[in-house]
C-alpha cells in the first residue's frame, strides 16, 4: 500500500506560534515528515527605514523589532553608530547600559518561560512570569517613560539621567527575584509532566548548531561555549563577574535550565553594576553629534545652535563600514551599518538572532511529533517582529 | 571591541589567503579594527571549502550574509552590489569578513548552502530584499515579501512610498500613492 501524507498549516493564526508564523507541516499520521516554515507576515520594511532617516531618528525602530528587549536593541545601534563616529562614552553609561540589558534579558527570558509554559500546559506559569516582568517594565518606566517601546539609548548617552527612584526599585528587584526563582523551580524542574513534554525533545547537536549558525541559548545549550559578553566584549563588560551557563543535550529542557541560569548569571551583573554605579555625566560631550543637556540649550548660545544642527542635519560618519554584534536575549543580535559619508546611513542591516535560529526549525521538528512542534517553536524563542523585521 | 581575540590571527589569515588565493583577493580593507577582504566572486565558493576544511583555522561558523546597493557610487565601489560574508571562528575567537562587488546588470554569485545550512535563508533573504541571485541554492524563493511582489525593496532604486489612509472624508477618493 501506498504511503500517504496529508499537509496541514499551522498557523499564522495559531496561540502558540508566538505571532504570525505559519509552519507547513507534511505529516504521516502523528510524525512530521517535513517541515517549511513561511515567514514575513509582519515584514514592516523596518531596515529600509532606517536607510531613510538620519542616524539618531533610527534609534525607535530598533525597539519596535524585538519588542521583548527594546534596551538591548538601543545599545546594539547605539554602539555601532558610536564606534562609527569614535565616540567614547562616560563610564556611568556603560555601567546603566549593561545593568539595563541584563534587566532585559531577565525581562525577556521571563516572557519566554511563562509563554513556553502555557504552550505546555502549565497554565499558572505565565501569571508568574508576567508578575515579575511587570517589576522590570516599571524601572523601564521610571527610566525612560515607556515601558516597552523605552527608546533610552542615545548615541553617546541616555535620553536621560537615572531617576532618583532608579537604585531603590532595582535593589527591591534584587531582593525579590531569586526567591521567585525559587518558585518557579519548584513548579517546573521536576514536573514530570514538563520534563516529559521537554526532555529529548527538539535535540541539536553541537556540530548541527555551529552549522546552522545559531547563537545564543540555542548555541550555548547544545554545549558551545560562545558569549559575546565574553567573546568580544562590549560596554564595559569586561568589568563584571559572571559566568556562561552551557546545556549538554542540546534538548529543551536543557535550554529551560539554561535560561534560568542565565537570568541568575544576570542578577549577579546587576548586582555588580548597581553596586558600583560610577558617578558622573549621563551622555557623552560631544558637540556637534551628541545633543547638549537641556539646561545649557537654555542658556548658552553654542548649545543651541548645536543642538538645532543635530536636529535638522544630523552628524557625518566618515565612509566605512562596521558591524556590531551583541548577546541579545535571544542571540547574537547584530548591526552593520554601512555609511557613505552622508548625514543618512547607506545601509544598515540587523543580523537578528530569532531569524537564523527559526531557520533550524525543521532540523528540530521532522521526524518528531506534532505535538513537539509546540515545544520546538516555543524553545528557539522567536519574536516574529525580530523575524520579519 | 576584539580584547581577547587570539594575537595574529589577524596576520595568519592575510599569509593563509596570500599563500593559496592570491590571485582571488582584490584588496584587503580594515576599518575599525575589523579585517575584510574583497574577493573576486568567482572564486568565493572554492575559498570557503577550502577555510572550512582547515581545521588550523576553523572557520565553521558564518555568522551573516548580507549585502548593500551602491547605486550612484559604482565606480569607486568597484560595482553596484556589495555582499558581505561575516565570518567567525569559534576557537581563535576572531570575526573577518568576505566582500564580494557584483555588477548591476547580474548580480549573481554562488551560494553558500553545500557549506553551510544556514546560509539558506539568509540567501533567500538577501534575493528577496535586494535581488542578488545566488547559483545553487536549492530554493531561491521570497521569504519577507509576498511572493506576486515586483521589484527588490532595498535597492536604492525602489521608492519610498506612502499610501494616503482612508477616511470618511475620503473614502470616494481614488486610492493615492505618493513616491
Amino acid at each position: 500500500m501506498k504511503k500517504k501524507t496529508i499537509t496541514v498549516n499551522m498557523g499564522p493564526q495559531h496561540p502558540a506560534t508566538h505571532g504570525v508564523l505559519r509552519v507547513e507541516l507534511e505529516i504521516d499520521g502523528e510524525t512530521v515528515v517535513k517541515a517549511r516554515p513561511v515567514i514575513g507576515y509582519l515584514h514592516t520594511g523596518i531596515e529600509k527605514t532606517m536607510e531613510s532617516k538620519l542616524y539618531y531618528k533610527a534609534i525607535p525602530c530598533t525597539d519596535r523589532m524585538d519588542y521583548l528587549s527594546p534596551m538591548s536593541n538601543n545599545l546594539g545601534y547605539c554602539l555601532a553608530v558610536e564606534k562609527l563616529m569614535g565616540i567614547e562614552v562616560p563610564e556611568k553609561v556603560k555601567w546603566a547600559r549593561v545593568l539595563l540589558a541584563e534587566l532585559t534579558r531577565i525581562q525577556s527570558h521571563l516572557v519566554w518561560l511563562g509563554t513556553h509554559a502555557l504552550d505546555l500546559g502549565a497554565m499558572s506559569m505565565v501569571l508568574y512570569a508576567f508578575r515579575e516582568r511587570e517589576m522590570v517594565v516599571d524601572i523601564y518606566e521610571a527610566c525612560g517613560g515607556q515601558r516597552m517601546m523605552t527608546t533610552y539609548f542615545r548615541i553617546g548617552g541616555l535620553a536621560n539621567d537615572l531617576p532618583p527612584e532608579f537604585e531603590t526599585l532595582v535593589r527591591k528587584f534584587l531582593k525579590e527575584m531569586p526567591k521567585r526563582l525559587k518558585d518557579y523551580e519548584k513548579l517546573l524542574t521536576l514536573n514530570p509532566i514538563f520534563i516529559q513534554r521537554t526532555k529529548d525533545i527538539a535535540v541539536v547537536s553541537a556540530e548541527d548548531a555551529i552549522n546552522w549558525s545559531l547563537s545564543g541559548p540555542m548555541l550555548r545549550g547544545s554545549g558551545v561555549k560562545r558569549d559575546l559578553r565574553k567573546d568580544e566584549p562590549y560596554s564595559g563588560y569586561e568589568n563584571f563577574d559572571f559566568d556562561i551557563a552551557l546545556g549538554q543535550n542540546g534538548d529543551s529542557y536543557d535550554r529551560y535550565l539554561l535560561r534560568l541560569e542565565e537570568i541568575r548569571q544576570s542578577l549577579r551583573i546587576i548586582q555588580q553594576a548597581i553596586d558600583g554605579m560610577p558617578e558622573g555625566p549621563y551622555r557623552a560631550h560631544v558637540p556637534g553629534v551628541v545633543l547638549p543637556p537641556k539646561e545649557e540649550v537654555l542658556h548658552k548660545m553654542e548649545s543651541l545652535i548645536f543642538h538645532y544642527k543635530i536636529i535638522t542635519e544630523g552628524f557625518k560618519p566618515p565612509r566605512g563600514s562596521f558591524y556590531q554584534g551583541i548577546e541579545a536575549p535571544k542571540g547574537e543580535l547584530g548591526f552593520y551599518i554601512s555609511s557613505d559619508g552622508t548625514n543618512k546611513p547607506n545601509r544598515v542591516r540587523v543580523r537578528p538572532p530569532s531569524f537564523i535560529n527559526l531557520a533550524a526549525l525543521p532540523l528540530m521538528i521532522e521526524g518528531g511529533l506534532v505535538a513537539d512542534v509546540i515545544c520546538a517553536i516555543g524553545t528557539v524563542d522567536i519574536v516574529l517582529g525580530e523575524v520579519d523585521r | 571591541m576584539s580584547l581577547v581575540r587570539s594575537v595574529g590571527m589577524e596576520d595568519k589569515l592575510r599569509q593563509w589567503l596570500q599563500a593559496r588565493f592570491a590571485d582571488e583577493i582584490v584588496r584587503e580593507y580594515i576599518f575599525c579594527d575589523q579585517q575584510s577582504f574583497y574577493i573576486k566572486p568567482e572564486a568565493l565558493l572554492s575559498i570557503c571549502q577550502a577555510m572550512v576544511a582547515d581545521p588550523e583555522l576553523d572557520v565553521r561558523y558564518l555568522a551573516d550574509i548580507t549585502s548593500s546597493d551602491w547605486l550612484g557610487q559604482e565606480e569607486e565601489m568597484g560595482g553596484r552590489f556589495e555582499v558581505i560574508y561575516n565570518f567567525y571562528s569559534l576557537t581563535h575567537k576572531y570575526r573577518f569578513f568576505f566582500r564580494a562587488m557584483l555588477p548591476a546588470d547580474q548580480p549573481e554569485i554562488d551560494s553558500l548552502t553545500p557549506l553551510f545550512n544556514s546560509a539558506n535563508w539568509m540567501e533567500r533573504e538577501a534575493w528577496d530584499l535586494m535581488g542578488i541571485s545566488f547559483t545553487g541554492h536549492p530554493d531561491l524563493t521570497r521569504i519577507l515579501t509576498p511572493d506576486d511582489m515586483e521589484g527588490h525593496p532595498l535597492r536604492k532604486d525602489f521608492p519610498l512610498t506612502y499610501e494616503v489612509p482612508q477616511f470618511s472624508w475620503n473614502k470616494d477618493d481614488p486610492p493615492e500613492v505618493i513616491r
